[in-house]
This record gives structure tokens, sequence and C-alpha cells, in this order.
């Protein structure tokens, strides 16, 4: 080993060790920016170690390519909405899973004949995995800006059919393992990978999303893991697997936050089957009006807001943020309490919060807010349903039942801000709308938002 | 690939597995977004391959491959961390003691 090639090991080292250190740091806001300088200068050892040490000959397609992705890459950072960032994160799922599996058919061309049975191997995952984690983060992208439907797409004999496009996958992997020499069989693989990827998210609807992005996080990772393996390189084994691991566990967590599993996720196209509704609740909903719902903020002593995905369509989190701290002025203690599957991926909606200057200690979880409704004067839900509907606890019959809710309905009273009397994406009757201590606010959630706020100011 | 090499390369996975489990999982929910985008953009190291095939070897072919592999990946790693730092940026502590002003919206 030349000099060079130490040199270009000793940074994948850094690299490794500051990418471990950098995801310890994301486990407090304080210390996560910081961590994530660490990683950046990882990266950029990473780079530069493989410029000096890779022997490489010809610098065009290098440099061109480096130019053009940093420019995408920083105006994607610096101008794309947090509202976007689900799909900004989707179509960089896509972009990382087409490297990786780009770089494998490259390593396939090069040195396609001479390798064993375990890098033959390892390269077929890397291939099939990039290939059909970009065409599916290229759909769930799509469905998440709009572009496609983010309804459910489904036909008869769907799963039949992507269950032959898998086996036909997996055979012509395991037929390119087996005969090196077959190329036609590694070039179905990539082909039927990339058709796969596309099969497997168009029938997942919207509200699904936060698990779909996290299992193509997982995919993109373990793609990257796989380069590694096919190029005996450590860093990439390493910073694939973190990915990997990361997608995965938030996959598993989303699921938990539904009460689902993940194969029903997947195969199950939720929101398109539900007709028949759940038991007829019953009773009336009673509206409030403007003044009423400011006059019990103004004299509450502790208010918590509820938002959902509606809050975020309708824009309102300066609205909501505005009215949270005049009630604040007024002495009225004020938390968010925020649903794990809020937003349409992991931890959006305290993004979007965030974006609002709301404090990130006003923001609570799940399990932290929920023992504190009972004490809480006044609940505001602001475009969330599905999420506290008691039914999912108290009814063991409905759809939804055992998925984890925010317990707003023990709070002492509760104001729905609410577009309209429509259901929820799920089409189920909400019982919380029909009880007694339930007042429904009707109207776009920004406007309602801020005429509240100026009714505060006048009591 | 020889045996040695595979087997330590196992070794590495399982053990990156088992740490990245083991920090992932204290990292809190209200962070899981930027995590996502910070793994995604930790996951762009695919980068440094990409780049060796771009420029190290000798086919036409591959160097196209290799092109729109560093093209693809830079993007993911440049856009990746940036707009992580991004988030990051926008989580404030309650500025407690100012507590006045709430129309402006300049920040810390």
């Amino acid at each position: 080993m030349s000099l060079t090639s130490y040199f270009m090991e000793a940074t994948y080292l850094v690299a490794s060790i500051l990418f471990v250190l950098a995801l310890k740091g994301m486990s407090h806001p304080e210390t996560a920016r910081r961590g994530m300088f660490l990683a950046e200068g990882g990266m950029f050892a990473a780079i530069v170690g493989t410029l000096i040490g890779a022997h490489i000959i010809t610098w065009g397609w290098i440099l061109v390519g480096l130019t053009i992705g940093s420019i995408i890459g920083i105006w994607m950072a610096l101008f794309v909405p947090m509202t976007s960032m689900p799909q900004r994160t989707a179509l960089s799922h896509a972009f990382g899973a087409l490297a990786a599996a780009l770089v494998g058919v490259g390593e396939f061309i090069i040195r396609g004949g001479e390798m064993t049975v375990v890098t033959r191997g390892a390269l077929g995952f890397e291939v099939m995995l990039g290939a059909l984690t970009t065409t599916g983060s290229l759909i769930a992208a799509g469905k998440l800006h709009g572009t496609i439907p983010g309804k459910p797409i489904q036909f008869r004999g769907q799963n039949a059919i992507n269950l032959v496009i898998f086996l036909i996958m997996t055979g012509s992997f395991i037929y390119f393992w087996s005969h090196p020499s077959v190329i036609a069989a590694f070039y179905t693989m990539l082909g039927v990978a990339f058709v796969f990827g596309v099969m497997l998210v168009i029938p997942i609807g919207s509200a699904d999303m936060p698990v779909v992005m996290s299992l193509l996080n997982s995919y993109a990772g373990l793609a990257a893991a796989a380069t590694g393996f096919v190029l005996g390189n450590n860093v990439l084994i390493i910073a694939g697997t973190l990915d990997g691991f990361s997608g995965f566990i938030l996959s598993v967590l989303m699921c938990k936050a539904m009460n689902r599993s993940i194969t029903n996720v997947l195969f199950g196209g939720f929101g398109a089957v539900i007709a028949e509704a759940s038991t007829d609740a019953g009773g009336v909903m009673r509206e409030i009006s403007l003044d009423d719902a400011a006059m019990q903020l103004a004299f509450a002593n502790s208010v918590i807001f509820v938002p959902g995905y509606g809050l975020a369509t309708a824009q309102a989190q300066h609205a909501v943020r505005e009215l949270a701290e005049l009630l604040e002025s007024r002495g009225v203690t004020v938390r968010y309490a925020i649903h794990p599957v809020a937003g349409r991926m992991p931890g959006h909606m305290n993004v979007l919060l965030a974006e609002a200057n709301v404090p990130y200690s006003a923001l609570y979880e799940m399990e932290q807010i929920n023992p504190e409704f009972p004490s809480t004067d006044v609940a505001v839900v602001i475009g969330a349903n599905d999420v506290v509907n008691p039914d999912a606890r108290d009814n063991p019959k409905s759809l939804i039942a055992g998925m984890p809710i925010l317990e707003v309905d023990r709070a002492k009273s509760v104001i729905v801000l609410k577009r309209g009397q429509g259901r929820g994406f799920s089409g189920l009757e909400n019982p919380l709308f029909f009880k007694p201590n339930t007042n429904m606010l009707y109207g776009d959630a920004k406007s309602t938002l801020s005429h509240l706020a100026q009714a505060v100011q006048h009591v | 690939m020889n045996p040695a090499v595979l087997i330590a390369s196992v070794y590495v996975f399982a053990l990156a597995a088992f740490l990245g489990y083991q920090v992932i999982s204290r990292v809190p929910p209200l962070l899981h977004t930027p995590l996502m985008s910070a793994t995604n953009a930790i996951s762009g190291i695919s980068l440094i391959g990409s780049l060796v095939l771009a420029g190290a070897t000798h086919s036409r072919f591959a160097h196209i491959l290799g092109f729109i592999a560093v093209t693809a990946a830079t993007i993911n790693v440049v856009g990746g961390f940036g707009i992580t730092d991004r988030m990051l940026k926008m989580f404030n502590k309650r500025k407690d003691e100012v507590k006045t002003a709430p129309a402006a919206g300049a920040s810390k």
C-alpha cells in the first residue's frame, strides 16, 4: 500500500468516528448542530482522502459532477420550504439510492466476471435495493408534492401482480448470483427492481407516508452498506448501516404510533376499503362563537394546543404561535401536544412549529402530555382528527382500535377547529366532537386563529 | 473478496448496527425529521464510490455512470447537510425573560 492509500484509509476512519459522534449529538437540540458540523467535517475528510488516495486519473467528470451536485444541493437546502420537507427528503433518498445503484452497475461492468460469490451477492443487494428505492422514493415524493394523487392507487389483483414482480426480481437475482456470465440476468434484475419500487409505493396513501419515508430511508442506507461490502470499504458499511438502522427504528416507531404492522401499511391499502362507518356516535355537535372561545382561552389557567396536519395545510403555524404568546402574556400556561404521526414524516410537526418560533421546550410528546390533560382547562384541537379519536381507546371494534391517541377528551373543555363537518382521512366518526365538553369552531384554521387572537386582546 | 476480509466486514456491519441502535434510540421525537435528513446525508457517503467510478477507471461508460452517480450523491450530501443545519437552527429555547413583543418575528 502506498502512503496516499494509508492517508485515505485514515480519513475514512476519522469520518466513521465523526459520523457516530454526530448522531450522538442528535440526542439533544442543544448539541445537535455541533454534531452536524462534525459529520460535515467527516464527509469532507473522506472526499479529500478519496481524491488524494484513490489514484484518480481523469478529473473532468468528477469536477463537473461535484459542481452540478453542489449547485442543486445548495439550492435545495436554501429554498425548499419546511412544509415541503417530506418530499425533499424523499427526493434525496432517491438520489442517494441512485448513486448506490449506479456504482453497483459500474462495478459489474468493470469486474463482473472476476467477482467472488460473496461480492456478487452484495452487488445484487446493492443494485436491487438501490433501484427500487430510487423509483419508490420518486413516487413518494410525487405523492407528497401532489404531482401524483395522494390517494392509494389500487386495482384488482394488485398484490398478486406485485408478488409476481417480486419473484421475477429475486429470481433473476439468484440466477445472476449463480451464473455470473449471464449478463441479461443482471439487467433484468435492475429493470424489474425499478418497476417494483413504483408498485410498492403507489398503493399507499398520503397519511401512511411517515412509515414509507422511514422505510425508504432504511433501504437507501442498506444499499450504501451493500456498496461497502462490494468495494470492501468500511466507512461505506458503517455510514450505510447507521442510516439503515435509523430508518428501521423510525419505521417501527411510526407503525407503533398507528398501531399497524409494516405489512399492513404496505399491502393493506388503508383508507380505500372503509365503507362501513363506525358506531353512530349520535348526539349533536355544538358550535361556539369566536368571542366565547376567546373568553374561555383568556380566563384559563392552562391551555394545550393539539396541532394536526390540517394546521400545516392551512399554513397556520405562525397564527397559533401568536395566539399562544398572547395567552402567555396573560399568564396562561401554554403547551403543545405532538402526536408522532402528526405530519407527513417523523417529527415533521416539531419542525414546522420550530420554524414559527415556538420554543422546543413547549413541545410535548404524547407520553409526556397525556397525563396532563385532566388538569388542563382548554385543549384546542387544530386540524387533527384520528389522533384524538377516543374510539381508538374505548371501542375495541373501531378500525383504529389500539392506536395510541392524545387523550384530549379528558381535558375540562375542548375546542375543535375544523374546516367543515366532514370526517378525517380514515372516514371514521369521531365521538370527541359529540362530547358535552366539546365545542366546534368551523372555518379556515389560519383566519380563525388570528381572529381568536384579536378577540383575546379585547377580552 | 477473500474470507478474512468478508468476516472483518461482517464484524464492522454488526458493530455499526449495534452502535446505531444504541445511539439512534436516544434521539427524541422532537428531532426525528433532522435525524432522517442527517442520516440521509451521511449515507451519501456512496459519493466516494462514485468518485472512484468516475475518475479511476478506464471505461468511458463507467465514467458516465460515475458522473451521474457523483452528481446524485453530491446533491444528497450537500442538500442533506444544508437543510439539516437550517432545521436545527430553528430549534430555539424559550425566551423566558423576554415575554413581550410577540409580533416581532425575530428569534434568539
